[in-house]
């Protein structure tokens, strides 16, 4: 191996080897201070320190997937707490495949899962509150137990509502499967990002918004959406 | 039906494919009768955008006749329409703004997420320009769907032909753009990168906001004689240092506002572009931001720097501290077409503008690979060309044979 100062390297030019070997030396003491800082910083106790951040956003171990999404909509809180109802959930919710009401604020959800699965839940609305918030909660026979929330607050300035919507649940094969799931696009936390955006497309545009359009790729169909 | 599609770098052909359909109600399908090929298709024909996928229907500068309306639609069929390239709902919080090309709904949620990955929000969609703005199909081709099309098109009255006004689809409203961001005062010295044809319309576009001169950079001379007939002064960048000659114009203050439309190829050799070319080459970077770099240092301290150029993602050897110390504003963006284009049509129609004399070529939409080949290596002799679905192959008119010159 040639040596970086030596002059046969020619002309100050340096080997691409030691380049990067110095980088990749460069990077793992990097991964190496940033464990450390992690370390000294689970050795402070911060709970003393406020914060403002939404508790989904903070970086908290957990067994149990938390996610949250806050979305500006464009009209009234009234508005759009009349609109989010299991009737219109399927104009919405592309995964949803029913909803079926059992009574007493619980209801059957069959949801698409990964690799042409189907997924079922039993959940229970535990608090609504008109024009601001709905909150539930899963029944022991759902397959996946599960809580969340969606909220509705007046954005500041007049410009229309903050939908937050807030979900945590028992991933059914751990973090890798969360993963897997994800990759796969059919995981909760994909699934309803993608369903708050198209709530938000319906109630500002009228419409969901769909990209479909012709191609030159055959597998293609020009009326359906494609990524 | 037949369209232009980008198969890979370097790589475009012209394939029968599906027509498009009414999917939404507030859609409508165009048949196509002009539309050009852009500069920054050239961005897709180089492979430099992200997010192309083969069979991809290219094309954002497009106008047609109106064949069919969804229910929400409030266009007519047989109506004569030119399209924006930013595809926006006209009612989010940006649309009702005017930051119509900030649209929060026209790129899909199958799409957004990876739009948002890269550049922190996900941009609104666009026609035929890459899976990040929504992978919507382009207008080179006989169809295209229009969504919104209560909100984008413009209605175009029958004694204006094709070659006055299908550029307010993208090239005049983004020139003009430019030159708004340029926070023009009366009397100013305004420097313009890049004569190509948002080059061309940000010249027109500062002299009737009120610059005192603009002085144009490039290095074609057909280019720069255009920009000259225009009214600009001219500086070939082979021929001097820019920044010398812009700061001896100007008393050693340099230009109070610059201009890049230039965007993330740049020509030119010098130590920087050199070395920029070399890591695109292997893709460890998108930006040879050379013109925007100059554009930096040459403008006056306290001056205002506008980039209608396009851009991917992250650049090197960017001038920061340049920007900082001399006190730089800098305004960017895709075009919120909308915007303008009623104000634009008008000024149009009082003769405000020439739009037609940077035309250089007409060509049937079945040559489209061909004028892809000649509008990126021979940018001399190319300097705008429109494609037209209704010709038969191989009857190309160059500038000399068409009517209107």
């Amino acid at each position: 191996m040639r040596n970086f100062f030596s002059p046969s390297a020619g002309r100050g030019t340096p080997d691409p080897l030691a380049l990067a070997a110095v980088g990749a030396g460069l990077a793992f003491a990097g991964i190496g201070y940033a464990f450390w800082r992690r370390m000294r910083n689970a050795e402070t106790d911060r709970d003393d320190i406020a914060t403002d951040a939404p508790h989904w956003t903070l970086d908290k171990p957990s067994a149990r997937a938390l996610f949250g999404k806050s979305l500006l909509v464009n009209r009234p809180r009234t508005d759009l707490f009349a609109a989010w109802k299991v009737e219109r959930f399927p104009e919405f919710m592309e995964n949803v495949v029913a909803v079926e009401p059992l009574g007493g604020g619980t209801a059957r959800w069959t949801i698409k899962g990964p690799m042409g699965r189907e997924v079922h839940l039993v959940n229970s609305i535990t608090e609504s509150i008109e024009n601001e918030t709905i909150s539930w909660q899963s029944e022991p026979e759902s397959e996946i137990a599960n809580s969340g929330e969606v909220r509705f607050a007046d954005a500041p300035a007049g410009r229309g509502t903050y939908v937050t919507l807030i979900l945590a649940y028992d991933p059914p094969a751990g973090k890798l499967g969360r993963l897997g799931a994800k990759l796969l696009q059919r995981e909760p936390e994909v699934q309803a990002r993608r369903d708050l955006h198209r709530f938000k497309q319906l109630m500002e545009t009228g419409e969901v918004t769909s990209s479909a359009s012709p191609s030159a790729r055959k597998s293609e169909s020009p009326v359906e959406p494609h990524i | 039906m037949r369209a232009v599609t980008w198969q890979g770098r370097h790589k475009i052909s012209v394939e029968t494919v599906p027509d498009p359909e009414i999917v939404n109600p507030r859609d409508a399908i165009l048949q196509i009768t002009s539309t050009a090929i852009c500069g920054s298709d050239l961005h897709l024909y180089d492979g430099y955008i992200p997010g192309m996928r083969a069979g991809d229907i290219v094309g954002h500068e497009f106008m047609g006749e109106v064949v069919e309306v969804g229910s929400g639609s409030t266009l007519k069929k047989g109506q004569r329409v030119v399209v924006p390239f930013t595809i926006s709902c006209g009612s989010c919080f940006f649309c009702e703004k005017q930051q119509f090309s900030a649209c929060d709904n026209s790129n899909p949620s199958e799409t957004r997420d990876a739009s948002e990955l890269l550049m922190g929000h996900a941009m609104g969609g666009a026609f035929g320009y890459a899976h990040l703005t929504g992978g919507y199909a382009g207008g080179q081709a006989d169809y295209v769907r229009v969504p919104y099309s209560d909100v984008g098109p413009v209605i175009i009255p029958d004694d204006l032909p094709d070659d006055d006004v299908l550029f307010l689809s993208d090239i005049l409203p983004t020139g003009w753009h430019a030159a708004v961001n340029a926070d023009i005062e009366p009397g100013d010295t305004v420097a313009v990168w890049g004569c190509g044809p948002v080059g061309l319309f940000t010249i027109q576009s500062a002299l009737l906001l009120g610059a005192g001169r603009v002085i144009a950079i490039d290095h074609f001379p057909a280019r720069l004689r255009l920009a000259k007939q225009l009214g600009a002064e001219i500086l070939d960048y082979k021929q001097v240092d820019v920044r010398e000659a812009l700061n001896e114009m100007t008393g050693g203050i340099g230009p109070d506002a610059c201009i890049d439309c230039v965007g993330m190829e740049s020509h030119g050799f010098t130590p920087d572009n050199i070395l920029d070319q070399v890591k695109a080459q292997y893709y460890s970077v998108t930006e040879r931001p050379h013109a925007l770099r100059q554009a930096i240092l040459a403008c006056r301290k306290g001056g205002r720097v506008s980039i209608p150029g396009v851009y991917g993602g992250f650049a090197d050897k960017f001038p920061l501290g340049q920007l900082m110390e001399k006190g730089l504003t800098v305004k960017s963006g895709q075009t919120p077409v909308q915007k303008y284009t009623g104000q634009l049509l008008k000024m149009i129609q009082d003769g405000k503008f020439d739009t037609t004399s940077l035309v250089s070529h007409h060509a049937p939409l079945e040559d489209a690979a061909e004028m892809y080949r000649h509008w990126h290596g021979e940018q001399n002799e190319y300097t705008k060309i429109i494609l037209k679905p209704g010709l038969e192959k191989g009857a190309i008119e160059a500038k000399k044979e068409m009517a209107h010159v």
